[in-house]
């Protein structure tokens, strides 16, 4: 276990240095630099300028502070908010998606697992189509056609709930609503498919041969062996709640990671852009990685095959 | 096919009729201003109403269809060529190539969709010299869509020519002399087409849904070429007072997604059946 821990923690690491690797290349094949204005600056500005930021340094020194700077947490200076560091940017405004998606992350796993359970336990039945045709709509639906109707049915026509800014949790409800439904509607799919596979395994019918009553089967065989499925889906929907958070945090003026990526990208403040790329690689990377490792840890076949690779 | 998938078929042949011929269908031309009457909600002259410069948003989402399906399609196909090549290069060269190919594409796979279609538009849009201007972002985009998509399908390609090969018809054709390329043209690729197809039938969707959701948020297809997204950001903004502007994109991009799906759906069931 130790070795793959060791090998897969190994893994994680060098896509990282990929990604961060990638984002510099970026950085410094994108055209329209920093300080391009409508009027040319003078030569000596621009030096001036250049030596303040690094650029006036060969490549290979640039990478290589680059690189250090990454490793301290120091992502440079932000182009377009003079006098703030790309790092200052994220600190302030992680927390905010976190709490965010932490709130969707719980709405998708809860309620896509449960709904998922139920419609595969009960294949077929009325309730299982009426749930399976939900999800379908839940998939076809875009985050911010659902966020619209949100907006304008809970806070605008009932004004139940506000439909914008990050004030308080109230704040929170709708967007997290928003975010999750996607996410919800794909893990209710996944699950009930993965209830029907399991349930057709020998263990189970072995089980039922042994006169295991069916409530017992269901619950320690079927169940638990789906749930361990479900582990898998973690990488995914992180992916998934990232894509969701730049339309999500937008629509809802969430001050989030999600919008400042946005409008960075349209500032072509890159050094932001991509700062936030490799903090939401960096997510991604460990995500995928504790689940792996989580199901190593529950699931001993996937730990030997690990080993022998 | 199930009902459910033949539903699908026809609700798809009836959207490609309105993409190729809307602005007949309209009655005017999707461009066409009339500013005196201009918001107006849905009526007899105009029936889903018109926009802020007085353009029929009948003929303004007969026009998204257009755009927003042929930047899914071509995106799609793009997917598909590069990652049949991918898969099916990584399945047969053995376990020396297979490892390293397929852990470039798990970190491709990991990272989130629509990231990595804005930096690669960004990056391609800066460099796609030889297009000209006006389509550079629309050639730029449809190549980052494509850039992403076919990540999922090199994995399922690789899957099935690993488990192809092990069969007696491709030891046959090996001994025979057919060297890899032969092998994987005429022999393996036919075999497996069908859940090829069947997952590219599901890309089509899934690029809809990434074009529209990047181009609600500014960074996808720009003026003067409006999609689905576009529309829905523009009805957004006048959404209290026009709820009607963003109605009909948001149903147009609801009911394109469901139709593929409940294709793909139908095309995987009959597959399964049948295999």
């Amino acid at each position: 276990m130790i070795r793959y821990v060791a090998v897969r923690a190994a893994q994680a690491l060098g896509v990282l240095w990929i990604v961060a690797t990638a984002t510099f290349g970026m950085l410094r094949l994108l055209p329209g630099g920093p300080f391009d204005r409508e009027k040319a600056l003078p030569p000596e500005i621009v030096r001036n300028v250049e030596a303040r930021y690094g650029l006036d340094q060969p490549l290979a020194q640039q990478y290589a502070s680059y690189l250090g700077g990454v490793l301290r947490g120091d992502l440079g200076p932000s182009y377009k908010y003079l006098g703030r560091d790309v790092s200052d940017v994220i600190a302030e405004s992680l927390p905010v998606s976190l709490q965010l998606g932490a709130a969707a992350l719980a709405l998708a796993l809860a309620g896509g697992v449960s709904v998922g359970l139920v419609s595969g336990m009960r294949r077929g039945r009325a309730l299982d189509r009426g749930l399976v045709m939900l999800s379908l709509l839940g998939v076809s639906v875009p985050s911010f056609v659902l966020g619209a109707a949100l907006i304008l049915g809970v806070a605008l026509y009932l004004d139940w709930l506000p439909g914008g800014l990050w004030e308080s949790p109230a704040h929170v409800l709708l967007p997290a609503l928003t975010l999750a439904a996607l996410p919800l509607a794909t893990i209710a799919q996944l699950t009930r498919a993965s209830v029907i596979e399991v349930a057709q395994r020998d263990f189970v019918r072995t089980a039922r041969a042994k006169g295991v009553p069916e409530r017992v089967v269901r619950r320690r065989h079927v169940l638990r062996n789906a749930l361990l499925a479900s582990i898998t889906y973690f990488g995914p929907l992180l992916a998934m709640l990232l894509t969701g958070s730049f339309v999500v945090e937008k629509i809802f003026a969430v001050p989030g990671m999600g919008r400042f990526f946005v409008t960075a990208v349209t500032n072509r403040d890159y050094p932001l852009v991509l700062g936030v790329t490799l903090v939401y690689a960096a997510l991604v990377v460990v995500a995928n990685l504790i689940v792996d490792l989580l199901y190593a840890w529950l699931d001993p076949r996937i730990r030997v095959r690990g080993e022998s690779e | 096919m199930s009902p459910a998938g033949w539903v699908g078929v026809f609700l798809v042949a009836a959207l490609a009729l309105v993409a190729v011929a809307g602005d007949r269908l309209a009655g005017q031309s999707f461009d066409r201003q009339d500013i005196a009457r201009a918001l107006e909600g849905p009526g007899s002259d105009h029936w889903m109403g018109t926009d802020a410069l007085g353009r029929d948003v009948f003929a303004r989402t007969a026009q998204g269809a257009r755009v927003s399906l042929l930047v899914a399609v071509g995106s799609t196909a793009l997917a598909l060529g590069l990652g049949v090549a991918y898969g099916g290069i990584a399945g047969l060269a053995g376990p020396r190539w297979d490892g390293p190919m397929m852990r470039a594409v798990d970190v491709l796979y990991a990272l989130p969709d629509v990231l990595v279609i804005v930096l690669l538009s960004e990056a391609l849009n800066a460099t796609l010299g030889v297009v000209p201007d006006l389509y550079r972002r629309l050639a730029a985009l449809v190549l980052a869509l494509g850039g992403v998509g076919w990540v999922g399908i090199a994995r399922l390609v690789r899957g099935l020519v690993l488990q192809a090969r092990e069969e007696l018809w491709v030891e046959a054709a090996r001994s025979v002399g057919a060297g890899p390329a032969r092998l994987l043209g005429r022999h393996i690729l036919p075999n497996i087409a069908g859940p090829i197809l069947a997952a590219a039938a599901l890309r089509v969707p899934a690029a809809v849904l990434a074009e529209s959701t990047v181009s609600f948020i500014g960074l996808g297809i720009q003026p003067p070429f409006a999609s689905w997204g576009v529309l829905a950001a523009d009805g957004f903004a006048a959404m209290r007072s026009h709820p009607y502007l963003i109605a009909f994109p948001s149903l147009a991009i609801f009911a394109t997604l469901l139709s593929f799906h409940l294709l793909g759906e139908g095309l995987r069931e009959r597959l399964e059946r049948a295999g």
